[in-house]
């Protein structure tokens, strides 16, 4: 779709129709979740385990209660009183909510003051003596799994390893077997780092249990209001909170990027703390809390062995994994694969033998992981097959755009089955490749390189051609908890013509109240502008699971167009009606029904909506609305090409990126501004932790990364000038052929810079780039460490 | 503890507090006189979403004390509208889609707002240096400057 079939006035799809949320963000006047006071309102604080493996001897909570304004701790044997001390993850594990007698990592929840003031709980915090016994702490997850090494999740009863779980994909021998019978393998280690999603806002929430009605509201940070709903249901009936006595109030959000996906334990002691005392509990964690505690993302340690023919053609691929997931496994996934859909890992190639497997591994670190800017480990699958393949074109002495060429999918061969059983639904590879780099000038960038070698300097120039895997559902693979990743919308038509639509989605900066507005314009012709977008409070939207896997465009969007298709068969009946012909007489255009041939016979939208409230047909229901539930019949592969130039200091290994083109194919677009700048956005998560983010542990397992100090999010001076542009390969099966777009960039951007930096030189020794804290060591490394 | 009484003018209005001397100017803003557009995002002044203007610089009033504005001219992202017209840089952040989820907004609008009076005609450079202090996790910065380019063509 290239040009917009509506007018301006109605801003139907193609429109980069300016937001309608950006009003109130650029007053002050969003309403974020500490942005919230309600009468009477409490706050929580939380005391955080200095140790990342020790028994706790004792909390003295004397000299903290004596503080004026300090009104209890909780802790542990509290909440173990009702049975709240452990709650279950996503993942069927389990995690403490508050420990009894053992903390599991640094910054671990140890137990919460509640207090009448902010700065009253902090003092609070302050006064808790809690006295500890260091124990042996397990921070390498290669240490972790081998034989006889202490067992961690002492918890579960028969648990003799610390092995969270296996899980593999393919046929291993087959796959062996063509590695065996190729001309070349190539073997690369490839790490990617723990990092934190670091959403500008903190995760937080104000729990209100009313005790006169017995209803808990939450005003909570969550991307899944919804889902949070039925978990604190199933999670806490026993202590009387029922379903339809629970209200989760998801506000505007100040970024998610999957790290408010999780029930994580502050929401819990709050939920508690509200129904025991009966007042509103205020808990907004601060920035250490967040990226010291909160689920983290990757840490994920990888061997790949990519097999080809002597000519380039590729023909097995093997990987194995060692996932760090802390000491739970916490993973906010809502696939039936532990290890979520990182079976993508034959990314854009035809390859015909493959073979994944991950063993995920117990530490003394926080749980998680979370989807970070992704539909779960599809950067780390799309990283591993991208460094294989320059690693392989190195090998072959061969151009990796070429190679990347020979081997791609070809269009004609859409709908693809993957060896590894995904069913891509469209793709044109080469296409995005050549326009990449064409823009990018890439023939006189490889001439440049080869005169700046010859003079000892370091340029790299790096591609990726990534296969996105995006939009969860379908059911049949998609759940939260047994609840199926569907998602909805609910359209009402007023008499006046303007609308007002509910999805089961949250926004957390991704511009739904202006997309889904745009939506319903190009379905039904109610300009954009007359429709109000509302997402976010579980006592008004239609169920749905939330947003993140770039799966509001592919469910929720899918819904909206067709319960609008649903709202536009009736005004049709009612348009027949108004008009007097049959219903086969009548012909669409957006904003209204006219008679074939006659076009000046017409009914428009809000013609049709007054009538549905006023001078419906006999025997028709009365007003014009709709509700969509929509499980997509496969999820949408959105693909692209990225090509970068870098230039690296020899001195001090400071790595600058000179040029970044992105081309992207995400099918049909809504608003091509707001997609613009969710790649811009996705490429800067994707340069941060390929050059500068990284959470790691030394050996008693202390934190490095825990602060803004030392977690370095890029700033506009090390972000180049993003050059963007697009292909358009429709969704064959989403209803107007749209793809998620949202984790794109995010995804396919960290190998590009990787490829650009990384190159074994010919004494097998290997140029890497890694997070800033870490680059004055690792300028060289020699070959086989991971990169 | 002991308090202190200062009077602040915010955003062109005289305002009072009694406040405890390690009350941070952020708290005071937000929390005593209710303006919530002001944001906290680090604690560390590495984010720059408490940035406000403090007798024409942008300061970050997470790391502030309130008592040390006693007396001081104050303009927060609210002030920034001024008879129902908007600032340049509140309407070069709409047209250029320089924000997304909103939160680092405010800090980059008196940011910026602040930089555009003092150099009338910045470089890109200029720019991303004046911004460089304020954190965005959503748009990727580019079209941020764009923005900040608009506001300065239109002031001009």
């Amino acid at each position: 779709m290239s040009e917009p079939r509506t007018d301006a006035k109605i801003c139907g799809m193609g429109h980069s129709m300016k937001r309608k949320e950006d009003p109130r963000f650029i007053r002050g006047q969003g309403r974020y979740i500490d942005d919230f006071t309600l009468p009477g309102m409490l706050y929580m604080d939380i005391v955080r385990s200095p140790h990342a493996h020790a028994r706790i001897k004792k909390i003295n909570t004397a000299r903290a209660l004596k503080i004026p304004g300090v009104l209890a701790v909780i802790d542990g044997p509290t909440l173990a009183k009702y049975n709240l001390h452990w709650m279950p993850t996503i993942s069927a594990d389990t995690q403490m909510v508050l420990p009894i007698d053992e903390v599991m990592y640094q910054a671990q929840e140890v137990c919460a003051v509640i207090a009448t003031e902010r700065y009253i709980a902090a003092d609070g915090v302050d006064a808790v003596e809690v006295e500890y016994e260091p124990l042996p702490v397990m921070v390498d997850p290669h240490k972790s799994l081998a034989p006889g090494a202490p067992v961690l999740r002492k918890d579960k009863e028969g648990k003799k390893d610390n092995l969270a779980f296996h899980w593999q994909a393919g046929d291993k021998a087959d796959a062996e077997r063509a590695l065996a019978a190729s001309d070349v393998v190539i073997s690369e280690n490839v790490y990617l780092p723990r990092i934190h999603v670091a959403s500008m806002e903190t995760c937080g929430c104000i729990a209100d249990f009313d005790t006169a009605q017995g209803k808990l509201t939450v005003y909570m940070t969550t991307q899944a209001p919804h889902a949070v709903r039925t978990v604190f249901a199933l999670v806490a009936g026993h202590v009387g909170l029922s379903e339809e006595k629970i209200r989760i109030v998801s506000p505007d959000i100040g970024g998610g990027f999957g790290g408010k996906v999780p029930v994580y334990p502050g929401y819990v002691i709050a939920v508690a703390a509200s129904v025991v005392i009966g007042k509103p509990i205020k808990w907004i964690e601060d920035r250490m809390e967040n990226l010291q505690a909160d689920s983290f993302a990757r840490d994920y340690h990888m061997k790949v062995e990519l097999g080809a023919k002597r000519d380039g053609t590729m023909t097995s691929l093997k990987i194995k994994t060692v996932a760090d997931h802390g000491y739970a496994n916490a993973s906010a996934n809502p696939s039936k694969f532990p290890t979520g859909l990182f079976s993508i890992c034959t990314g854009s190639y035809d390859l015909k033998h493959a073979f994944c497997e991950v063993d995920a591994a117990y530490t003394h670190k926080p749980p998680g992981g979370v989807a970070y800017r992704c539909s779960f480990r599809v950067t780390e699958a799309v990283h591993a097959i991208e460094r294989a393949t320059d690693a392989l074109a190195q090998k072959l002495n061969m151009d990796p755009a070429e190679l990347r060429m020979k081997n791609f999918i070809k269009p004609e061969q859409f709908p693809y089955k993957s060896v590894l059983g995904w069913e891509y639904d469209s793709g044109n590879y080469g296409v995005a490749l050549k326009k990449a780099m064409d823009i990018i000038g890439y023939d006189a960038l490889r001439r440049e390189q080869a005169e700046k070698r010859k003079k000892g300097d370091l340029m790299g120039i790096g591609i990726s051609s990534f296969t996105e895997i995006v939009g969860a559902g379908p059911s049949r693979d998609f759940d939260i908890l047994g609840i199926k990743m569907f998602d909805s919308a609910e359209i009402r038509v007023h008499p006046t013509g303007k609308a007002i639509a509910r999805f089961g989605t949250k926004s957390q900066g991704q511009g739904h109240e202006t997309t889904y507005a745009q939506i319903v314009a190009e379905e039904l012709g109610i300009p954009a502008a007359h429709v109000q977008v509302e997402e976010g409070d579980t006592d008004t939207a239609p169920y749905g699971l939330g947003t993140y896997a770039s799966r509001s465009t592919p469910t929720s969007g899918a819904a909206c167009a067709l319960a609008a298709r649903k709202i536009r068969d009736k005004a049709k009946k009612i348009a027949a009606h108004l008009l007097e012909v049959s219903e086969q007489d009548l012909d669409w255009e957006p904003g209204k029904f006219f008679v074939k041939g006659a076009p000046q016979m017409a009914k428009t939208i809000q013609e049709c909506a007054f009538a549905a409230y006023t001078n419906h047909p006999q025997g028709m229901e009365a007003g014009l609305e709709a509700v969509h539930y929509y499980d997509p019949p496969n999820l949408t592969f959105p693909f692209g090409s990225y090509i970068c130039v870098v230039d690296i200091d020899r001195g001090t290994g400071d790595v600058k990126v000179r040029r970044f083109v992105a081309v992207d194919d995400c099918g049909n677009i809504i608003n091509p501004m707001i997609v613009e700048g969710q790649i811009h956005g996705g490429l800067t998560q994707g340069i941060g932790p390929a050059l500068y983010e990284e959470i790691s542990y030394d050996d008693e397992g202390n934190i490095s990364g825990g602060s803004f100090l030392d977690y370095y999010v890029p700033t506009a001076l090390e972000t180049p000038h993003w050059e963007t542009d697009k292909t358009t390969t429709p969704s064959p099966h989403h209803p107007f052929g749209a793809k998620g777009v949202g984790e794109s960039a995010t995804v396919g951007a960290p190998p590009a810079i990787a490829n650009a930096v990384v190159r074994k030189s010919a004494s097998g020794r290997i140029r890497v780039a890694t997070a800033m804290t870490t680059t004055m060591r690792t300028i060289e490394r020699p070959a086989g460490e991971p990169v | 503890m002991a308090k202190h009484k200062i009077s602040v003018t915010i955003n062109g209005a005289a305002r009072e507090a009694e406040v405890e001397s390690r009350l941070l100017l952020v708290h005071l803003i937000r929390e005593v006189f209710r303006m919530t557009g002001t944001h906290v995002g680090c604690d560390t002044s590495h984010c720059g979403a408490c940035t406000v203007v403090l007798d024409g610089n942008p300061v970050k009033s997470c790391t502030v004390l309130a008592v040390q504005a006693d007396g001081a001219k104050i303009t927060t992202v609210e002030g920034l509208e001024q008879g129902g017209k908007l600032h340049p840089v509140q309407e070069g952040f709409t047209e250029k889609h320089g924000l997304q989820c909103g939160f680092c907004t405010p800090g980059m609008l008196m940011t910026t707002s602040a930089l555009l009076e003092r150099n009338k005609n910045p470089s890109e450079q200029q720019i991303r240096e004046a911004i460089s202090g304020n954190l965005c996790r959503c748009t990727g910065y580019v079209n941020i400057v764009k923005a900040v380019q608009y506001a300065a063509e239109k002031m001009r």
